[in-house]
Formats: C-alpha cells, sequence, structure tokens
C-alpha cells in the first residue's frame, strides 16, 4: 500500500532531523523525505499538527504466550502495542514452557506474523529458568532469540551466572537482568520503608535490587558480557550502572513509566494494580530515575507490561500476582511526566523509546529511525491531546493498569508497522 | 450518644480520630455492668446478626467476640476457614457475599492477609470488624489494651508504655501505635534490630535494642509473644538469647516503676518473654485485659449497628 503524510513535524535524532516534512511510503517502503512531495497515488495522511517518530521498541514485555492465554495471547499484546505506537517489542521468555527451546521461538515468530508487528523474543538464560544448567543459547539464537535471561528469576549462583555472560558473549548476545536478589527480598510484597510500616505489608528492601545490579555489573566486567538491567527501581542502582558506565563497563538500563512517575504510597488502599515487582519506591528514588534518564545512565524506557486477570488481581495483596500492563500508556506517560514537565526534549523520548532500544539490541537499519529505503515503521503522535485512561479501553486482554483514572497528555493517534498502516485515530 | 459515631466499619486505628477512641473506650465502660449482673445479657442487638468469619487460627479474640455478640442478644454465625478462601478458589469478597446473602447484619473477620478487611469494607454495604489482619492491625486488642491502661491509670495522656517482642510482625503493636500516639501516651518500642520495622521512628514512637532503657521510665510493659519459627528465619540466634537479653523477669524489673503494669496479649510463652512469677504477680493485668475486651467488643458492636440503625431510619423514610 501507498501513503503520503503530510507536514507532519519528523523527529528522528540518529539522522538528526527535526523539522516539518512530507514522508512518501510505496509498497510499505519509505521512499522519499522531503518538502512539498506530490503523490500520484495511494492516501494522503494529513500529519499537520501531528509529530512523526520512529516505531517504538519496547524491551520488555509480557505476551503470556504459551501457558498463560487467559492473561495475554500474542496477538491481544501485539494488538494493544500498536495502539501504544510500539512497532517490536522483546517477550519474556517466562512462558509455559519456557521459552528455553527453538520450538518456544518459533511458534512466538510464527503467531508474530498475524499481524504487522516485531517480536524479538528473548529466550531462557537456564534450562527451565531453574538456574542451574545453561540454556542452549547457541541453538536459541540460530532460531531467532534477541537476548538471555532467566526475567523475575535472578540467577543467585554466581558462577553459572559468569558461565552464562561469557557463553552469551561468545554469541554476542544481550543478558537481561531482572536485578533482585530473592532471599534478600525477604518474601516481601511492597517497598520496605516507611509505607510497609504503615500498611503492615512485608517490605522487599531496595539493596535487594542494588546487591544484585552490583554483582551483575562486576560480572559484566569480567565477562565481557553486553548486560542489560531492566526496570530500575531504585536511587542505589541508578548509582551503581552511573559508575560502571564511567568505567566503560558493557551496561545499559531501562525505567518503565510507572517507576519514573508513581511511588509506593499509592499502596496505601491495597490496591493490587499497584503490586509490581520491582515494586514501586519513594519520591527520593523516583526522582534519582527521572535524573538517570535525564543524565542517559538509563537509556531506555521499557514497560515491562505483565497482565493478569482481573480474577487473579481480586485476590488479597500479599496473594495476587505482581505486575501491570503498560503498552497502551507508557507514550502518555512519557510525555506526561517527561517531556511536558521539561525532564526530555521530544528527540530524548524519541531516544528513550526507540533509538535505544534498537541500539541495544543492535536491530538492523529503519528500527529507532525514519530511513528512506527501509520499511515503514513510524507512529504519528499528538503530543497536546488530553486524554482519561480507562478500564473498559484497554485491547490487551487485561487491564491491570495503575494509571486508571489519570488523565495523560500526549497520544500515538496511528502507527504504521511493517509497511502498514495498523490505526488510525483521527 | 451513638449519635457521634459515624463509621461503618471498624478496620484500624489508624484512620480514627481520638474523639472516637474516646468514644469506644466510654461506651465500653457503660456497658462493663452487664458482664457483673447474675441474668448477663442486654436485649439491644436482638434480631441482628452477627457472622464470625476466621481465615485464621484464632481462640480467644473468636470467644471474645462470641460472647460479647450474646451478652448483646445477637445471632451469632461462625465460619472458620484455615487459609484464605483463594486456596480453594473462591475469591474473599465471593465467600463473604455468600454470607451477607443471608442477611447478615455485620461481619466479624480475621484474615491472614493485611487490608483483607479494608478492601471488603469497601465493596459491601455492611458493618465489618477487623479482628485481625496479616501483620497489619488489631484494633480491638489495642482498644481493650488502652482501656485497661485506662482503667488502671485514669488516663492514657502522657502514659508511657513500652512494647517489648516481636514488633515487625505484630498487629497488636501495630494498632497499639496508632491508638495510643492518638491518645497522648508516648510509645517506646523495644527488641532486636531484627524484629523492628523498617523506620518505624516515622509513626511518632521510640525504638531501641536495649531493654533497661525501654522500661526504665515506662508506666507500662506490653509484652508480644515470640513464635518459635522465627529462630529458623535468623531473626534471632536462639530462644535462649532472646530470654536472657528481653525476658521480663523479677531481676529486670528493678530497673522499672514499682507500680509498672505487665500486659501480654497472649497467649504468653511462660519463661520465654515472660517468667511465670512476674506472670502471677499483682503486676500483671493479663486477665484483666481478657475481661475487658468483652465490654469493649461489646461496645464495637452497638456504635456500629447503632450507625445501622439510622441508616435504615433514614432508607425507610425515603422510600
Amino acid at each position: 500500500m501507498n501513503w503520503l503524510i503530510k507536514k507532519a513535524h519528523v523527529v528522528d535524532p540518529k539522522n538528526k532531523v527535526d523539522a516539518t516534512l512530507d514522508v512518501a511510503i510505496k509498497n510499505g517502503i519509505i521512499r522519499e523525505l522531503r518538502k512539498d512531495i506530490e503523490t500520484p497515488n495511494g492516501e494522503t495522511i494529513d500529519g499537520n499538527g501531528l509529530y512523526l517518530f520512529p516505531g517504538l521498541i519496547d524491551l520488555h514485555v509480557h505476551f503470556r504466550e504459551p501457558g498463560f492465554e487467559q492473561k495475554e495471547s500474542i496477538l491481544s499484546g501485539s494488538r494493544a502495542a500498536l495502539k501504544g505506537g510500539f512497532v517490536a517489542a522483546v517477550t519474556m521468555p517466562n512462558t509455559q514452557p519456557p521459552c528455553d527451546h527453538q520450538s518456544v521461538i518459533d511458534n512466538i515468530i510464527r503467531k508474530a506474523n498475524e499481524v504487522p508487528f516485531y517480536l524479538f523474543p528473548a529466550a531462557t538464560l537456564t534450562k527451565g529458568r531453574e538456574g542451574k544448567e545453561l540454556s542452549e543459547m547457541a541453538d536459541l539464537k540460530k532460531a531467532g532469540a534477541w537476548a538471555v535471561t532467566d526475567d523475575g528469576t535472578w540467577v543467585s549462583d554466581a558462577l553459572l551466572m559468569r558461565r552464562a555472560m561469557e557463553y552469551a558473549s561468545m554469541l554476542d548476545l544481550l543478558v537481561i537482568s531482572h536485578a533482585e536478589d530473592h532471599r534478600l527480598a525477604g518474601g516481601g510484597v511492597m517497598n520496605e520503608g516507611v509505607m510497609s510500616t504503615r500498611l503492615g505489608l512485608k517490605g522487599i528492601p531496595a539493596a535487594s535490587e542494588v546487591v544484585a545490579v552490583s554483582r551483575d555489573v562486576i560480572l559484566a566486567e569480567l565477562t565481557g558480557a553486553r548486560l542489560h538491567v531492566t526496570h530500575v527501581s531504585a536511587k542505589g542502582t541508578v548509582e551503581q550502572i552511573r559508575l560502571a558506565k564511567q568505567k566503560k563497563i558493557s551496561v545499559t538500563a531501562d525505567a518503565t513509566p510507572h517507576h519514573f512517575s508513581l511511588t509506593d504510597e499509592l499502596c496505601a488502599a491495597y490496591d493490587t494494580n499497584f503490586k509490581m515487582m520491582p515494586p514501586l519506591r519513594t519520591e527520593e528514588d523516583r526522582l534519582a530515575i527521572c535524573e538517570g534518564i535525564k543524565d542517559g545512565t538509563i537509556d531506555a524506557i521499557a514497560t515491562d507490561h505483565a497482565p493478569h486477570t482481573a480474577e487473579e488481581k481480586m485476590a488479597e495483596f500479599q496473594d495476587a500476582p505482581p505486575g501491570v500492563i503498560g503498552l497502551e500508556t507508557a507514550l502518555g506517560v512519557t510525555l506526561t511526566e517527561l517531556y511536558h514537565k521539561g525532564v526530555l526534549s521530544l528527540s530524548q523520548v524519541v531516544n528513550k523509546l526507540s533509538r535505544e532500544p534498537a541500539k541495544i539490541l543492535k536491530l538492523p537499519s529503519g528500527f529507532g529511525e525514519i530511513r528512506v529505503g527501509t520499511e515503514a515503521n513510524l507512529v504519528l503522535v499528538d503530543v497536546h491531546e488530553e486524554w482519561t485512561v480507562k478500564k473498559e479501553d484497554f485491547v490487551s486482554k487485561s487491564n491491570n493498569s495503575c494509571f486508571i483514572g489519570k488523565t495523560l497528555k500526549g497520544k500515538a493517534v496511528a502507527t504504521i508497522s511493517r509497511g502498514t498502516l495498523w490505526q488510525k485515530q483521527f | 450518644m451513638s449519635i457521634l459515631w459515624k463509621r461503618k466499619d471498624l478496620v484500624g486505628l489508624k484512620d480514627l480520630e481520638a474523639e472516637e477512641i474516646q468514644l469506644v473506650l466510654d461506651t465500653a465502660k457503660s456497658l462493663q455492668e452487664i458482664s457483673l449482673r447474675p441474668v448477663k445479657k442486654v436485649p439491644t442487638l436482638r434480631g441482628r446478626t452477627v457472622a464470625n468469619l476466621f481465615f485464621e487460627p484464632s481462640t480467644r479474640t473468636r470467644v471474645s467476640f462470641e460472647l460479647a455478640e450474646k451478652r448483646l442478644s445477637a445471632d451469632a454465625i461462625n465460619f472458620t476457614s484455615a487459609g484464605s478462601s483463594t486456596v480453594k478458589g473462591e475469591t474473599l469478597k465471593d465467600t463473604v457475599r455468600n454470607i451477607e446473602s443471608l442477611k447478615v447484619d455485620l461481619i466479624v473477620m480475621r484474615h491472614p492477609a493485611s487490608g483483607a478487611p479494608h478492601r471488603l469494607a469497601e465493596s459491601l454495604p455492611i458493618s465489618v470488624v477487623n479482628a485481625g489482619d496479616g501483620i497489619n492491625e488489631h484494633p480491638t486488642q489495642a482498644l481493650l489494651d488502652m482501656f485497661t491502661i485506662r482503667e488502671k491509670k485514669g488516663h492514657l495522656a502522657g502514659i508511657k508504655v513500652a512494647f517489648v517482642g516481636d514488633i515487625v510482625h505484630s498487629r497488636v503493636a501495630r494498632s497499639n501505635i496508632w491508638g495510643l500516639t492518638k491518645m497522648g501516651a508516648e510509645v517506646t518500642l523495644c527488641a532486636p534490630k531484627t524484629l523492628l520495622p523498617a523506620q518505624v521512628e516515622a509513626l511518632g514512637v521510640r525504638a531501641t535494642s536495649n531493654l533497661e532503657e525501654a522500661i526504665h521510665e515506662a508506666d507500662v510493659i506490653n509484652l508480644l509473644r515470640i513464635q518459635m519459627e522465627r529462630q529458623s528465619e535468623s531473626y534471632f540466634p536462639s530462644i535462649r538469647e532472646y530470654a536472657n537479653n528481653y525476658q521480663i523477669n523479677r531481676d529486670v524489673l528493678k530497673h522499672a516503676k514499682p507500680d509498672v503494669l505487665i500486659m501480654h496479649p497472649g497467649p504468653v510463652n511462660r519463661g520465654i518473654e515472660l517468667s511465670s512469677d512476674v506472670m502471677d504477680s499483682p503486676y500483671s493485668v493479663i486477665l484483666d485485659q481478657v475481661t475487658n475486651g468483652l465490654a469493649v467488643r461489646m461496645a464495637v458492636l452497638y456504635l456500629l449497628s447503632g450507625v445501622r440503625n439510622r441508616a435504615a431510619k433514614k432508607a425507610s423514610v425515603h422510600s
């Protein structure tokens, strides 16, 4: 199909484009990018007053398939992502069976082809995510894995982690760390501090994350592996990563919209939509994360989109599964909390949500940028539109969002993914 | 009197005003003599049904509530279930809705999850009384503790209360902290550092690991039960070492005021947190606490049913 996007403000920091331009797409490929293109055929999209970003890329999602299709499927998760302006996502391997075998990767990639969306699956670091033996990383990479991680189950065995990182670095596979020392977390269900004491809920000290990140960073230095610390939640973690980057250790990091915009005070009503791992922490942590995002210590913004059914979230706070969905609100929250509040410029927003994720994953050209001759993966954004997050509006199978009822400023209004116009909301 | 009480539920002392606590204690005082009559029963809650839902084992709290209900002529039904109902695949809300469908007027609930009664109270039109939720609150226990202190010392303002024991896992301590600080009492918490909650001083209390320092000026020492399994969870090296450092006994009481009160919510581990001789001495008001618990729970049931009365009258006026 052919489209002409007229007079959109194109923001592409990689190619240093920040101007009002026209974009001509023919047969799904970006053919021209300049002022005043006349179109011979195809649909014209009026981009006047809108911004055009490279399609967003999420480094951390749970699409729950195979095994937990009642929460989300590859199809429903991809649709939610496309609605939120994303064109690609890294799926976490904590499925059932876990993504520790090429057949699981094959299945994920095949399913993703049913919608115009890119999935870059992360495989497990150890067999069955059991933290005992290495997964068959070379095979998994051949099958299509872009990263390895045991996600929610941090590899506590330091020797095994050393070997895993050495092996992964040999294959140039990204190692993602959900850094939390489970013993130190002590069975907690929210951040340890004044709020956990006030609410009578067991706390998880921020130290459980900082200790784990510190070890992983030291092992990255030892092994030369590409380490990516996901969903940074604590001030101490930001400090450890900043230090590691100063020492030129190959470490990158992301933070979620909920961690840079919310705090543990929101657990006060025992609402399970504020229960996640890592937990919401204090205002001091939140500010440190914003600072880390601003100064580049935190490279990217990722959602940790973690759908759970309403029935599961009906359980008591201590018993409910942790996690919140985020794909449909990520751009809105980022624009509201970081752009409109002056923390980031629009170019920096594009860096955090598209360019840096593409770089961290080592994706081919065309991702994280708007380049003539590559497939169109783009999002049109209205940065001024105000909208209220409503439970019934989610495309995801689940609606466990911590932003329900919030008014956000900024929204993806059209997504072009894999060269196809997926949605247009204006 | 009940006209001052406006809450549908009693889920914790955290949200209560000092005047409301005062009202419960005064109401309990006026109801105390019922239990001294030859016929220990008044018709106040006749025709009302109370459901006692215990999702965690309890003897004394359950018996105390049941008796309070009987003294006020309410009909009581009991539902006990080990562990949370979600284990059986039914949500707590559904379990309680089933019971509500039997036209119950008030629910008394103990639950292993902190916050369970708070969420239930929000979603139900009937009154909910928290009989202990996880490690969060046990409001009627704190109210009966305060009632006992007031009875023995005449007032609460300025009274120094030391809590000694497993503070971090104690819902009794948390409710007492909220209640006592609102009533102007001074609270000191004493435990090995491993058994003190994070940043607990932010709640307006003093925390120490030195027993002598904690009890030196105390008017009341309220002891908390030490669970044997905390040793295997590395909270302290041994029961022996705990008792050596934190047991209240005759020797330790030499450092305390001569008229200090010894309290304990029970059940007591004799010879661990409290020596037998002190437990059976005049310092101890542990059995008075049990007696007062009855009056306090009667007061809570009475006040909450008053709110329901007015709501019903209002509804009938408008219908």
